[in-house]
């Protein structure tokens, strides 16, 4: 598959995954809680049934913002599946997700301003440990182009345990799981209304959901990426991840911003940071 | 040679035109000319002289001379700005007495060798020079405004424009002469100059406050002469030369304390860690000046040193510890940041932290490296002269600079809000420049220095959360209070609306200016390679097209109010408490003060500089 195809077919097949891969979730999380739980498709019927509903604003601005994280997040993704340069990949990732909290600031609404700060410290708490990631794995490939890194058939895994722990870290404050979902939460006993999008409704509140499905996607292309040596053990890999992650969802309680900032740094350094400085002494020394 | 003789020497001409013919319309009109000619005269050396190489010119010894009379009129100017001073104070003029005593005493006894080719440019000066002349001119232009309006409010301020417009022209007048000197006594006596101005300018009000920050930042800048006076020393006495070229081309162990000095001296002009101080000081003067000195002028000049002195640090141990200075200063000037409200000094305080990125990327020395530091250089001083004149014309407008204070901001003040926004993506947002810097900076170093990648990593993630906190703050939409945008005026708005053109645009030329301005001078970065520079045009396209979106008019849209948990009452902005009343509710921003504030931040930071220069200084006398 050529560069170009990779881009188009996650433009068009990253939200089907994605919204399956919630699916799943929803009955993972259900047997895990002993319940029956949804049909695989019902994250599908959710944003088809937001669609027809009326599209409710506070103002004439956030529905407009939601469009451009929603935008953006597609282009980095786009961009990662391209084989474009990782670090930039990051970055525009940042920007759309920056784009989501100013749609969230823009409402004024006191309950969508708490989630929108949170969002914030979450983002605090976990860019430094993805950019490491790009970083160490530019130092044992010698390459930041996502082609380069998929394509350059190392282990990197063995190499990059630690970089990989931090990443799974952060990765769950990145999909908004518990204990990190600190900003909007899908378990409604610990959240404030519904954090960041309390003031979405309707279509806009479905471009969020569906911007959900493109973010898991890409999140889990860079656990991937960890894995390339073989797609099979890395496709594995990715989804063994997403269930660990859905596994720590349901067993922990919310942490508070303090705990949450605290643990992902020091997991940042102690995991992220020693093992970049190892692979310094490996490599470049 | 004679566009760079103009340019140096004509500023002087307006700074003494002002202070002679005081009425508003000469000050407009000499304001204005004198802007043109200078932004016009910078534009024609750029196309003269671009990728001519170095070019040095012979000077004839009398100018050599002048400027050694310059050296003791300015001495006798310091000592007499310190006449005011109490006893105990009698260290600040000592500063002056010892450096220059030593300077003069030096060259009357002929132990400064001559030099010949006293001036001269490359692509790294036209760069300066561009930003000088551009952004230093708008910001010119935009104080003759700024004044009036600042009189009316501060009536009790004795009005004296023009000798602060003349300070503008001098520091013009000096900042050529820095980027365009070749000999360290030369630029020694500009650099003098420019801490000279700043005093002027911080203390324009004469308020106690203004006072005290200006002698402040008087006696750390003079700290940072004294190294410079002692690099012209040690350059004399071991190296045999006082020209920089030959002096950053002679390579050897004699250099290093000459280089190092002259790094320590553009340290502490560019406010790094422990010199941060006179900087938020520098916070009383008029928005202008904070915007001028750091935009183009002054910090500017200490990390065009720093940039200059790169080639010798490359790789040798005192490299490394300007790396971290800087390293340090990006973390911690960033970290303070979140927890300031006062709009001003969360500015300053990014702008210590952004240089302390530049002195890094100076310290390491790479080409890729230097690539990083010479863009931070120019989108930096774009966007921050864009944010500070922004944030002048919110504070005369609402009266107040705290960021709480311009909640809703975008439906009170929206063009002037727009603005802002743009000046804060172009600080920390892709595509824009300073992203585009950073991305050079962080493939600088991977896979060089992990240590110098996690402060830059952490740092831009610091940064990343008090931008969008504050951007956050702009947008909402509160609707409590009618437009104010009325009265600014047309000197403001047209240098608003060519800042904030000039910052995106500049970003989507950034390739033109590799081209032709960086890579002659640092060799081609894979960054430019052509795949890279699509991917940023494509971005950069989608963020063009962003306004189009709110052009677009849609129906079937239903307003509410926001969700008040249920109890809204008739205005959106009360509700019903629990007591039965209806109450109003705010909202206020997180400052993580007990993260990330001053007190807890400021001392170790300051005590880890101090001890980090006293190894760079001592690594070259051993």
């Amino acid at each position: 598959m050529n560069a170009v195809t990779r881009s188009i077919a996650y433009i068009v097949l990253a939200p089907i995954l994605g919204g399956l891969l919630a699916g799943l979730d929803r009955i993972i999380t259900a047997r895990m809680q002993g319940r029956y739980g949804p049909p695989v498709l019902q994250p599908f019927y959710d944003v088809l049934k937001l669609f027809e509903k009326e599209n409710l604003m506070v103002n004439r601005f956030h529905g407009y913002y939601l469009v451009c994280y929603l935008a953006f997040l597609i282009a980095s993704g786009a961009l990662f599946f391209f084989g474009e340069d990782l670090l930039m990949v990051i970055f525009v990732f940042i920007l759309a997700d920056i784009f989501l909290v100013v749609a969230a600031y823009s409402t004024n609404s006191p309950y969508s301003f708490i989630g929108a700060t949170r969002e914030l410290l979450q983002m605090l708490a976990a860019e430094p440990m993805l950019l490491i990631s790009a970083v160490s794995l530019y130092m044992v490939t010698g390459s930041f182009e996502v082609a380069g890194i998929a394509g350059s058939g190392k282990i990197l895994i063995l190499y990059l345990p630690g970089v990989f722990l931090g990443l799974v870290y952060v990765l769950t404050i990145k999909l908004r799981k518990s204990p990190f979902d600190l900003s909007t939460s899908h378990h409604a006993h610990q959240e404030l209304v519904k954090g960041l999008t309390t003031e979405f409704a309707g279509p806009s509140l479905a471009l969020v959901e569906i911007a959900h499905w493109y973010e898991t996607v890409l999140l889990l292309g860079i656990v991937y990426l960890f894995f390339s040596f073989n797609p099979a053990v890395g496709v594995a890999a990715a989804l063994l991840t997403y269930f660990a992650e859905i596994l720590i969802d349901n067993t922990n309680a919310r942490f508070k911003w303090q705990l949450t900032l605290k643990s992902a740094w020091l997991a940042t350094v102690a995991l992220g940071g020693v093992n970049l400085i190892v692979m310094y002494f490996i490599f470049v020394r | 040679m004679s566009l760079i003789i103009f340019l140096i020497l004509f500023p002087l001409l307006p700074a003494i035109a002002l202070l002679l013919f005081k009425s508003d319309v000469m000050r407009k009109v000499i304001v204005v000319v004198s802007v043109g000619m200078i932004a016009a005269g910078s534009i024609s050396l750029a196309v003269a002289y671009i990728n001519a190489g170095p070019v040095y010119f012979n000077v004839s010894p009398f100018a050599s001379k002048l400027v050694t009379g310059g050296e003791i009129a300015l001495a006798l100017t310091f000592l007499f700005v310190c006449r005011t001073l109490p006893f105990r104070r009698y260290w600040i003029p000592l500063l002056v007495v010892v450096q220059y005593g030593a300077v003069i005493w030096f060259d009357a006894t002929g132990r400064i060798p001559e030099v010949m080719d006293c001036l001269f440019i490359d692509n790294l000066s036209i760069i300066m020079c561009l930003i000088i002349g551009i952004v230093g001119g708008l910001i010119t232009l935009y104080t003759v405004g700024y004044m009036r309006r600042y009189h009316e409010e501060h009536p009790g301020i004795p009005d004296r424009t023009n000798r602060f417009l003349a300070a503008i022209f001098l520091f013009f007048f000096a900042m050529y002469g820095i980027i365009f000197s070749n000999s360290l006594a030369w630029i020694y006596f500009f650099w003098e100059i420019t801490t000279l101005c700043s005093f002027i300018m911080i203390g324009y009000s004469r308020t106690e406050e203004a006072v005290r920050n200006s002698f402040l930042a008087l006696w750390m800048l003079l700290l940072g002469g004294l190294a410079f006076a002692g690099a012209i020393l040690c350059a004399a006495t071991w190296c045999g030369t006082i020209e920089l070229a030959r002096l950053l081309t002679t390579g050897g162990a004699l250099v290093m304390l000459p280089v190092v000095l002259i790094c320590f001296a553009g340290m502490n002009k560019a406010a790094q860690f422990p010199f941060s101080g006179w900087l938020l000081g520098a916070m009383v003067a008029p928005t202008p000046s904070s915007a001028l000195l750091h935009s183009s002028t002054m910090v500017k000049a200490g990390v065009y040193i720093c940039i200059r002195c790169a080639p010798v640090l490359h790789g040798t141990a005192a490299g490394h510890i300007v790396a971290l200075l800087g390293g340090l200063t990006f973390l911690a000037g960033s970290a303070i940041a979140i927890s300031q409200s006062d709009a001003k000094r969360v500015l300053a305080y990014s702008t210590v932290g952004n240089l302390g990125l530049i002195v890094l990327c100076a310290g390491v020395g790479s080409h890729l490296a230097l690539w990083g530091a010479v863009l931070l250089v120019i989108f930096h001083a774009l966007s921050k002269a864009l944010m500070f004149l922004c944030v002048g014309t919110v504070d005369q407008q609402i009266g107040s600079r705290d960021i709480e204070d311009m909640r809703g901001l975008i439906s009170r003040m929206p063009w002037v809000t727009i603005m802002m926004l743009v000046g804060m993506a172009g600080m920390f947002l892709a595509p824009f420049g300073m992203l585009i810097s950073k991305w050079a900076v962080m493939e600088a170093l991977a896979g060089k220095n992990p240590v110098l990648t996690l402060m830059v990593i952490f740092g831009g993630s610091l940064m990343l959360f008090f931008w969008s906190k504050w951007m956050g703050v702009l947008v909402g939409v509160d609707g409590r209070e009618s437009s104010v945008e009325k009265n600014i005026g047309i000197a403001e708005w047209s240098t608003l609306s060519t800042l904030a053109a000039l910052t995106v645009v500049v970003c989507a030329l950034f390739p033109l200016i590799g081209i032709y301005l960086i890579e002659p001078m640092y060799g081609s970065d894979p960054l430019l390679s052509r795949g890279h520079i699509l991917m940023l045009s494509i971005l950069m396209g989608m963020i063009m097209l962003l306004p189009l979106g709110f052009i677009v008019h849609r129906k079937r849209l239903h307003y509410v109010e926001p969700y008040l948990g249920g109890a809204n009452v008739a205005s959106p902005h009360r509700f019903m408490g629990s007591l039965g009343k209806d109450r109003e509710w705010s909202l206020g921003s997180y400052y993580l003060a007990g993260f990330f504030g001053e007190a807890k931040i400021l001392a170790p930071a300051n005590i880890a500089a101090i001890a980090l220069m006293a190894v760079m200084l001592l690594i070259p006398v051993l």
